[in-house]
């Protein structure tokens, strides 16, 4: 398999313009930051379908499978004149008459079944203008098909293994939002804001998750399933030992004299134009202020569905993530999933020895690093199946004595 | 002089009298039954203890059933601890309160004592009198035949007539009863035309065994049901098309009538716009008389200009066992306050204008509106919420300590805040800022003697002022009672 994601220059960069971030609400060691768009995107909606299996096996390519427990699936319908589009399952309802006011007190005729199936692909075209996609298994999945196809180039100290087979089987462990402590009550309390279309989840102060959709109505329906998205050890540990995180409170003892209601409506003003800076160059510094490599993954109209995965950059913030953004790059749609420490590393290391061309000594003088040292990482990192028994052996013998 | 302790004596029956306004015991928005009930045990236990005079005293005030029930039943639990005078006084409170509560909670108030095997002598005495207050025991037997059965036997009484008697215990004795309600729960049954002789809640189960069609039900039966059965089942009678159920709205007390409203659909509302509001307004300005005539420094029309920042976001939805019932309670003293002002000026945390339409959505945003609202120069203001301030949190707190500090220090703008949610945390209703009184609030209809009582949570409280106002509140509440009835 080819490297789903080629060394580059980085170019995706993600760009919240439309969206204007609203005062953080808490609960316990979670924080909720709202984004609202005062403008929705009405050519581009998104619902969500259920699906029953308990875990699914997708097909990705020849020979190829993607293994998770996918609780549920996003289906995106799109116009490509700009005129409002109807999110799926949208139905005229008969009762209302044509004015709109409802009329008798019968109940609508239930809706007609959605067929559930186990997905067929991450995301696949139903329609001319439909597209049904796994929220977040999509950019999982290019994280864990990173360099998948193992060394380029069969030098002598890798296996026979790595060489046949390359990664596989690459596995990751997450953890489902209803098993993050806190999370659910959070989501319960939680007052959306009107026009809401999207929401960022700190744990412990540490941004776990960021979603935005087009439309604030998609926002409302799809607000509860935060919980079946997929959270990474980290959060998970994070919303475990986290003590509750304090509010931002306003403060007005630094706004200067106040001698009259305008003043004051001044200085109430400058403190919420404060917390959105703070937040947005602060709080939300590690997700927008970095680029990431995107690839395509399917056209949507005037709309692009694409993963991106983070330039890996250990002890830091990282994010993988998917997109849908409109034809100036703003986001319509995003899902972001935070890396933890270990995943860091091994999509780190997995990046440097592609770019060497799986050369170990080069790569190991490339970190700083001499080339045991390297392997007992790789070793470390999980990866002791792609190098040679004996030569791993060999280095951790030299390691211990 | 005033020392610390009762500094913290004084706070300390505040909090326990907003407490026991506002907390019931269920889920509310922020936090589970559990919680709560475990939040207001805690605070009984300690009331009782170290403050047993106002504990008692507090039965005088607006507390709501729930905590009057628990008040009653911990004090006679402890009646060992009492002293004669403490005694005297308790009694004469009980026996006033339990006449006020609807019959079922003192029942379930029995039947908890009896659980906790609490049979003392002044519990028996305390329960004799009661039943023997009881209007009609027949009534009682066949509506709360549990109850009775279980309070007469456990203060050692006989019932009023032997029938009753032998209805209760031995329902087979007797072919026949002298007493229609008795014979006509016999006759139900085998007899479908006894059953609408019956109160609803025994009918209703009669009706199912007879298999009588709901409409036809509660057609009949309407002439038999109460103010606030009639008032719970008129969505569902007008569904099922049984008109003679239709309630004279107006006549409803104010937050239940609100309440009512609120589960309305908004088309319902819209297209009964007219009805609704006159009911509501009506409702209002019986309530605000009342408040009148109760003494309260008030009457309708003497508020001046008022504004009231009324609360209408998601939290306000409540919980799904008390759905919508901040909602209510904003939405009832808004009328109320319509009645009561000049001039008055509503601003709800939404932003939306028509009352009628009110429902929980979206954030807080009460330091926004409060700046709205003292932009309008009031008299008074009125800040009805559960205090969870979000959009942004504590902006509210800011606005009025620098409203308090800069722009007003005479204080020419009195402000409360009022809050009809339970904070199971902080063992008290969330408080806004320090500097401006919070109050429970239970129904709207009590507003203007909370708006009274709220004076006490403003700064220091100096407590033989709040003691003097109990023992007024006290001496007024056992006035109004009948004589011979106390004991």
């Amino acid at each position: 398999m080819s490297p789903a994601f080629p060394a580059g220059p980085p170019a995706f960069r993600l760009d919240l313009t439309g969206l204007e971030t609203r005062p953080a609400q808490v609960w316990g060691g979670v924080r909720l930051v709202p984004l609202v768009r005062p403008e929705p995107i009405a050519d581009l909606r998104l619902h969500q379908e259920l699906y029953e299996a308990e875990y699914a096996a997708v097909p990705v390519g020849r020979r190829t499978t993607y293994h998770s427990y996918i609780p549920h699936g996003f289906v995106a319908d799109w116009t490509h004149d700009g005129t409002p589009a109807a999110a799926y399952g949208t139905r005229l309802d008969p009762a209302a008459g044509p004015s709109g006011t409802p009329s008798a007190a019968l109940p609508a005729a239930p809706p007609e079944r959605v067929r559930v199936r186990v997905p067929r692909r991450l995301a696949k075209r139903e329609g001319r203008t439909r597209l049904r996609f796994l929220p977040l298994h999509l950019a999982l999945e290019g994280y864990l098909a990173l360099h998948f196809g193992g060394p380029s180039i069969a030098w002598e100290q890798w296996s026979d293994r790595a060489l046949r087979r390359g990664l596989s089987p690459r596995a990751e462990e997450a953890y489902s939002g209803g098993q993050v402590r806190g999370l659910a009550d959070a989501l319960r309390v939680f007052e959306l804001h009107p026009g809401q279309c999207g929401l960022l989840v700190y744990v412990a102060d540490a941004l776990a998750v960021a979603s935005v959709v087009p439309h604030p109505d998609d926002y409302r329906a799809l607000h509860r399933t935060l919980l079946l998205d997929l959270y990474g050890e980290l959060i998970h540990h994070y919303a475990v030992l986290s003590a509750p995180v304090p509010d931002f409170r306003a403060d007005l003892r630094g706004a200067g004299p106040i001698n009259s209601v305008a003043d004051l409506r001044a200085a109430v003003a400058q403190q919420e134009h404060a917390w959105t800076a703070f937040h947005d160059g602060t709080m939300a510094g590690g997700l927008l202020d970095t680029a990431y490599r995107a690839r395509t993954v399917r056209r949507l109209g005037r709309f692009t569905l694409s993963r991106f995965l983070p330039e890996f950059r250990p002890r830091q913030e990282n994010h993988i993530g998917e997109a849908i953004t409109d034809e100036q790059g703003r986001i319509a749609y995003l899902k972001t999933f935070r890396l933890s420490e270990p995943q860091i590393r091994r999509g780190y290391l997995l990046d440097r020895l592609a770019a060497h061309d799986w050369h170990l000594p080069t790569t190991a003088t490339a970190l700083n690093l001499t080339e045991p040292q390297l392997a007992l990482r790789l070793d470390a990192a999980g990866f002791a199946e792609l190098l040679r028994q004996d030569v791993l052996d060999h280095h951790r013998r030299a390691a211990r004595g | 002089m005033e020392t610390y302790g009762d500094l913290v004596a004084a706070e300390d029956v505040l909090l326990f009298v907003n407490a026991a306004i506002t907390g019931t015991g269920q889920r509310e928005f922020h936090s589970g039954a559990a919680e709560q009930q475990l939040s207001l045990d805690f605070l009984h236990t300690y009331m009782c203890v170290n403050y047993r005079g106002p504990y008692a005293a507090a039965l005088a005030l607006d507390i709501n059933d729930h905590n009057a029930a628990l008040i009653v039943r911990r004090l006679l639990e402890t009646s060992r601890e009492a002293t004669e005078e403490q005694r005297r006084t308790e009694g004469r409170l009980i026996a006033r309160r339990l006449e006020l509560l609807p019959p079922q909670r003192v029942y379930r108030l029995i039947g908890e004592l009896r659980r906790a095997k609490v049979n003392n002598r002044r519990t028996r005495a305390i329960l004799r009198d009661w039943l023997a207050a009881r209007p009609d025991q027949t009534l009682d037997a066949v509506k709360y035949r549990a109850g009775l059965k279980r309070a007469l036997r456990h203060a050692h009484l006989r019932p009023a007539e032997a029938e009753t008697g032998d209805f209760l215990y031995a329902p087979g004795r007797r072919a026949k009863y002298r007493a229609p309600l008795l014979d006509a729960w016999r006759r139900a049954h085998h007899q479908k035309a006894a059953v609408f002789e019956l109160p609803y809640t025994v009918a209703e189960s009669f009706a199912q065994r007879h298999g009588i069609p709901r409409a036809a039900f509660l057609d009949r039966i309407a002439p038999r049901l109460t103010a606030l059965e009639r008032l719970r089942l008129q969505e569902s009678a007008r569904a099922h098309g049984a008109d003679a159920v239709a309630a004279d709205l107006a006549g409803m007390p104010l937050t239940r009538l609100a309440s009512y409203v609120l589960g309305l659909p908004p088309a319902d509302r819209i297209a009964r716009r007219a009805e609704l509001t006159d009911a509501l307004r009506g409702s209002a300005r019986r309530a605000a008389r009342a408040a009148g005539s109760a003494g309260s420094a008030s009457a309708g029309g003497s508020w001046g200009r008022v504004t009231a920042v009324l609360d209408d976001s998601w939290s306000a939805y409540g919980s799904g066992v008390k759905r919508r019932r901040p909602l209510a309670a904003a939405l009832a003293c808004h009328f109320l306050l319509e009645a009561l002002a000049d001039e008055y000026t509503a601003l709800w945390t939404s932003g939306r204008t028509d009352a009628l339409l009110a429902r929980p959505s979206g954030p807080t945003p009460l330091g926004r509106r409060i700046l709205d609202a003292l932009d309008t120069a009031p008299q008074r203001l009125l800040i009805v919420s559960d205090g969870w301030d979000n959009a942004p949190p504590g902006l509210a707190a800011e606005v009025l300590r620098v409203w308090r500090t800069r722009l007003d220090p005479e204080r020419r703008t009195s402000i409360v805040h009022l809050n009809p949610v339970y904070d199971a945390e902080g063992f008290d209703v969330r408080r806004l800022a320090p500097t401006v009184p919070t109050a429970g609030l239970r129904d709207a209809e009590d507003l203007p003697a909370l708006v009274e009582f709220a004076r006490f949570a403003e700064g220091r409280t100096d407590l033989a002022e709040l003691t003097a106002h109990l023992a007024a509140r006290t001496a007024r509440f056992l006035s109004a009672a009948p004589e011979g009835t106390v004991r």
